[in-house]
Order: C-alpha cells, then structure tokens, then sequence
C-alpha cells in the first residue's frame, strides 16, 4: 500500500490524542457554537415572547418524541458498532452502522411527515417568528443527520473488510453529538408549549 | 508520532450490557421529560423538561461519547466553546429583554396603554 492510501489522520498524533479522532472534537466544538448560537437565540426570544406558547403547541408531541427514541436508539447501536471495530469484530460492526443508518432514515422520514403536515396546515417558515426558528433549526439538524449517514455509508465497504476501524469511532463521535442536540431542540420546540 | 496510534482505541471495559443499561435509563429520562410537564406547573416543566434534557445529554457524552474517559484537553476545547455561547447570551441578553436603559429605549417595544381618563 502506498503512503497516499494512509490517512494521516490516523497515523499520526501530536496531543496524545489521534488526529482522526481530535478533528473530530474539534469540528463538534464549532458545532456546538452553531447551533448553540442558534438556541441560545431562540431562548432569549422565547422568554421576551411568552405568546410563542400558542405556537409551540401545534408541533408534533408524538412525533418529536418518537423521533427522540429513535435518535437513542441509533446512538446505542453506532456505541455497539464501535464496540465491535474495537474488537475488530467487522460482522458486527457493519451491522450496527447499517442499524444507526435506518435509525437516521426512519428520523428523516418523521421529519418530511412532520413538515408535510404542518406546511399543509399553515405553519410554514414565514408565518412567524417561531415557526422561522423552528425550521431552521430543525432543518439544520436534519441536514446533520443526512450528513452522518452519508459519511457512514462511505465508509461501510472499508469498515466490512476491516479497513480503518478507528472511523467508526468518529463518526460515532459525531453522531452521538446529532443526537445531543436533539435531546435540547426536543423540549424547547416540542415541549415548552406549556411555559 | 507513533504508528500505534493507528488502531488506538478507548479503553473499553464495559460490555454491551452497560450501553443497553445506559439507553434503558436514557428511554426512563424520556418518558419522564414527556409525563413530567403534563402534570402542570412552571417549576416542574423547567426540571422534567429542560433538567432531564442536560441528564440525558451528559449521559450520552459521558458514556457514549466516552469523554468521562477523554482527555482533558478535549474537556476545555468543548468548555471553551461553551463559553463562547455564555458570551453570546449574556452580551445580547439585555437588548433583548429589556424594554429600556439609560439612555436608550427600545424601539420595538410597544407604547404602554393610554390611560382610562377619570370618571367626575
């Protein structure tokens, strides 16, 4: 194999920490300023505008909650796909991955249902204030989600013939990170109707 | 650096039935954070709610993002940004919630009610 088909991210550490798995941290500490600065917004809007409240209670309670445990679930099985390229167990941690993908196509799927019917009722993004915040936000995690699966499925084929299993560490990394935000988009839009 | 890096991994001792216990306690998190505010109340809202959020956040980075074995430096990359969004809230916070200051008074801000002219 030549030195090309080597990823350096893998290879090499500087902080004790391997680079692959440090960009990762990294990426997410940005993240967590994009969409922290998103939410961070959203909440003071939201305490200035008490009537919000009336708004917040046409999303979809159900549906956010299912969403919710269909995103730990997938989280559990991308910590158990880990797991096995720890072990360099490559049947299994092909498996798990392709479990968290569905878990990511089941959560898209929930979503186009919950934007189908709430565009169809009214709620579109330029009816409020509210309703903006709520599709960018959502919008954009579901953009991470996408992300995330498509990163996943890249790597899958390296991943069944136990090529650079550290990646599946990091895109657990990542996705557990999808999944935190989640569990804050959650209440804020789906139950904080009755604040 | 070291080759060894290359199939360096967490140290993982735990076997697949702690991550199973962890989801199990994070699903108990979720019915409570959708039960809880039912019940009514402000206070009982913001802790089943928004309490329970920041339970089942720091449990998924504890444990499935395994930073309560991480590095600390990792720690003070993600407290850092944290940091910035305090920043955020607190440099825009007075802006946003009040409707004046010395000096200044917001614009959008509605004019408060004329008052009832008094009954001779």
């Amino acid at each position: 194999m030549s030195a090309f088909q080597i990823p350096v991210a893998t290879t090499r550490s500087v902080t004790g920490i391997p680079t692959g798995r440090l960009a990762i941290w990294w990426v997410l500490a940005s993240e967590i300023v994009i969409f922290g600065g998103l939410v961070t917004c959203y909440i003071l809007f939201r305490l200035r505008h008490p009537e919000w409240a009336a708004e917040a209670a046409h999303t979809k309670l159900a549906a956010g909650a299912f969403n919710t445990f269909v995103l730990l679930t997938s989280s559990l099985s991308v910590v158990l796909a880990h797991l096995a390229a720890t072990k360099k167990d490559t049947v299994n941690a092909k498996r798990y991955l392709t479990y968290t993908i569905l878990g990511g196509l089941v959560f898209l799927c929930v979503k186009a249902y919950e934007y189908t019917s709430e565009i169809s009722h009214g709620f579109t993004i330029t009816r409020s204030v509210f309703w903006s915040f709520y599709y960018t936000a959502t919008a954009l995690h579901a953009l991470h989600v996408v992300g995330g699966m498509t990163i996943m499925a890249i790597i899958l084929p390296d991943v069944a013939k136990g090529k650079f299993l550290p990646r599946v560490e990091y895109i657990g990394i990542y996705w557990h990170f999808v999944d935190l935000v989640w569990l804050f988009l959650f209440p804020l839009f789906y139950i904080a109707s009755a604040a | 650096m070291s080759d060894s890096v290359h199939t360096e991994a967490h140290d993982h001792s735990h076997p697949p039935s702690f991550y199973y216990k962890v989801y199990g306690v994070l699903l108990c998190l979720l019915v409570v954070s959708i039960v809880g505010p039912m019940m009514g109340g402000l206070t009982v809202l913001l802790v089943t709610a928004f309490g329970v959020a920041v339970v089942k956040a720091l449990m998924v980075a504890a444990y499935f993002m395994h930073l309560n074995i991480e590095r600390k430096y990792i720690w003070w990359v993600l407290v850092m940004a944290v940091c910035f969004l305090l920043v955020l809230f607190y440099g825009v916070a007075p802006d946003v919630m009040k409707s004046h200051g010395v000096n200044w008074k917001s614009l959008s801000t509605p004019p408060p009610a004329a008052a009832e002219p008094a009954h001779h």
